[in-house]
């Protein structure tokens, strides 16, 4: 599924991600954690193919492909999708029209038929209603006057419908309280499947009480510095970050 | 006449004026409008066609702009292409170079509504044609109150709702100058939807000055769209001269797409207690285009309120200027007026110039205005693009919703969705980046 090989990275000139080696196979659900300035938030939004990331060596392979030559819209339609830590707000673009545009833009890009106006509207109601995502919301302009809690959950709602191979969750716990992490949970979870891979970074060991991953990395300083399993979540809540830190020195 | 006539420097000006002189004895009118005429077109003499140093026209100076000026349009000209039926479903008063012809008008259904040909009220010297003017001091006003040909007058029937949309085409057939006068009275408690189209073919070097004036009555409810969608080697200047009555609602939308060389002007006058207006502009410019918005709303009485939003997309060489000023008069206590003005520009080449201007002469009033200017914003587009909408498609949608917020404010779907369309069309002509 996603194989990351030896990936080093710069942003404005400067090196972030230096060697990332990381698998995540079909089906798993990985956490990335890791001290801030770590790299991880690089590393989601190279995955996704920002411009003024750049890709200074190694690979990152998905179903085999190295994608690092396309842009984030390819990347897209093949199936990757980065649930951002800030969703943005796009006054003047009502959140159904940009679900509608980007499910057939991902549909033609796959040589697939678009989806007639009722079927996407099924579609959307169910993935909506699932999430308490209201008809109003939907109308309104794409996260305009949205709470955090709805903008994240306006999120896995895209996610529900775009259907990606590889979710990658940008601190998706951020500015969530304890209901609104449970609602945004459990919609990940609802998505979680043998053909999707879910990569989850994350600062803080509380997201994975309610997304539990198979396995753990820790990323410092540009690089992966230790694997695991749920159990090293728990340790770094316990023990901090400044093992790695020291280490990174 | 008392202005000493000027000597005339440039070959459009001397155009103009042999052309006056031609047709002076031929236009349309009672002998007090033949001396209207005279005195406007000795004051438009005077002082010749605007340019940098006429504040109020610096950003466009049709001294160095408009190197020649084009034969008065003849009348009877049988436009080509014309659609079967308006875009905006209602009714449709056609004005072909510059003369109402009610031949190919469908003025059905309209109750409430009188409409003559403006060449009857200028025949019989009505004194409502040029009421609106009195105060403005605009060359190109007196220029066309010299050569006025006849457009339009509507007038609505105090109370009467009209449910028909009223669309004024102005179609110009060739390369020829034009100069329409309409008159618009919206009588109290009234509403009328209103839309000006402004179009021609594409190719000639036609001028079509036009002027509009409109008196809307207390309490009424009227909505306006103008759309310049002009041939592409066209020269437009349309001013529009509104007084607003007590407790008026009045929503204004000017799209500018057409024309090599454009300005469009508003006037308008609150002239009652409580009105409440808005005030909106949507262009978009490629290529060597030049668009000038040009707006002066003066609040003189108490309590109305003024929102203004203006946006330009500018593309190419293409160069968008907005000039708005807010008056509010020592007497219009309590006033609210919010003016904001904002351009996208999508080339390196394309230029946006805003001049908001507040003048304030009571002191419990509420204004504010705002300008911005920038290029598409990289963070909103890599959301689109990480969502798998291909970046001309995200463009496309990242400006159709600059736009939007002006286009939407008139708050008439109808309307909108013409817009809408034809801000699509000028996206997709772009072909994204």
């Amino acid at each position: 599924m996603l194989e990351i090989r030896n990936l080093h990275a710069t942003v404005d000139g400067k090196a972030i991600l230096k060697g990332v080696d990381l698998v995540v196979p079909t089906g798993e659900v990985h956490a990335i954690m890791g001290p801030n300035g770590s790299g991880k938030s690089t590393l989601s939004y190279v995955l996704a193919g920002r411009d003024g990331y750049e890709v200074t060596e190694g690979e990152i392979l998905f179903d085999g492909e190295d994608i690092v030559g396309l842009d984030p819209s390819e990347r897209a339609a093949k199936g990757i999708f980065l649930a951002f830590q800030y969703p943005l707000e796009i006054p003047g673009v009502a959140t159904m029209t940009f679900l509608k545009t980007a499910l057939n833009a991902q549909r033609r890009q796959r040589g697939e038929p678009e989806l007639s106006t009722p079927d996407f509207m099924r579609r959307v109601k169910g993935a909506a209603d699932r999430l308490n995502i209201t008809q109003d919301m939907l109308r309104r302009g794409l996260n305009v006057g949205f709470s955090g809690g709805e903008k994240k959950r306006n999120e896995i709602l895209q996610m529900a419908l775009l259907e990606p191979k590889l979710a990658v969750l940008d601190e998706t716990d951020s500015g969530l309280d304890i209901d609104a992490l449970r609602v945004v949970s459990d919609g990940v979870n609802a998505l979680r499947s043998p053909d999707r891979s879910m990569l989850v970074i994350t600062h803080y060991q509380r997201l994975l009480d309610h997304i539990v991953p198979d396995k753990v990395h820790v990323l410092s300083a540009g690089r992966i510095v230790r694997t695991g399993g749920p159990e090293l979540a728990l340790e770094l809540e316990a023990k901090g970050y400044a093992d790695y830190q020291a280490n990174a020195a | 006449m008392n202005a000493e006539p000027r000597i005339l420097r440039t070959q459009a000006e001397e155009t103009l004026a042999a052309e006056f002189q031609a047709a002076r004895t031929r236009l349309a009118g009672g002998p007090e409008t033949a001396a209207r005429r005279e005195a406007a077109f000795a004051a438009f003499q005077k002082a010749g066609l605007p340019h940098r140093r006429v504040e109020a026209w610096r950003y466009t100076d049709l001294r160095a702009l408009m190197r020649k000026a084009a034969p008065l349009a003849e009348p009877g000209a049988v436009p080509a292409g014309l659609p079967a039926v308006s875009a905006f479903g209602g009714a449709r008063l056609v004005i072909v170079d510059g003369s109402y012809r009610p031949e190919l008008s469908d003025a059905d259904g309209l109750d409430g509504v009188t409409i003559r040909p403006l060449a009857d009220l200028l025949a019989a010297d009505d004194p409502r044609v040029g009421a609106s003017l009195a105060a403005l001091d605009d060359p190109l006003v007196a220029l066309n109150t010299a050569l006025m040909t006849g457009g339009v007058a509507i007038d609505v029937a105090p109370g009467a709702s009209v449910g028909r949309m009223i669309e004024l085409a102005h179609v110009t057939t060739g390369a020829h100058a034009t100069q329409t006068r309409n008159l618009v009275h919206v009588g109290a408690d009234a509403s009328l939807r209103l839309v000006e189209t402004h179009t021609g073919p594409d190719g000639a070097a036609y001028q079509a000055n036009g002027v509009t004036e409109a008196v809307i009555g207390d309490r009424a409810r009227v909505v306006w769209a103008k759309l310049q969608q002009e041939g592409d080697a066209a020269l437009h200047v349309g001013t529009l001269a509104l007084t607003a009555g007590r407790e008026t609602r009045f929503d204004h939308l000017v799209l500018m797409i057409g024309a090599v060389l454009s300005r469009s002007q508003q006037f308008v006058t609150l002239s009652g207690p409580e009105a409440k207006i808005g005030m909106n502009g949507a262009t978009m410019l490629r290529g060597r285009q030049h668009a000038d918005i040009a707006l002066v709303v003066d609040h003189t009485e108490p309590a109305c309120e003024s929102r203004e939003r203006f946006k330009a997309v500018v593309d190419g060489e293409a160069e968008a200027i907005f000039q708005g000023r807010i008056v509010v008069k020592p007497q219009a206590q309590k006033t609210d007026a919010r003016m904001m003005t904002q351009g996208l520009l999508l080339s390196e080449g394309g230029q946006f110039s805003a001049k908001p201007e507040l003048e304030i002469f009571a002191d419990d009033v509420q204004c504010a205005h705002g300008a911005t200017s920038g290029q598409i914003d990289e963070d909103l587009l890599f959301y689109l693009l990480a969502r798998g909408i291909p970046r001309p498609e995200a463009e496309t949608l990242l400006v159709t919703a600059f736009l939007a917020e002006a286009i939407e404010a008139l708050g008439d779907e109808t309307i909108a969705a013409v817009c809408e369309a034809a801000a699509t069309r000028w996206l997709a002509a772009r072909g994204g980046a």
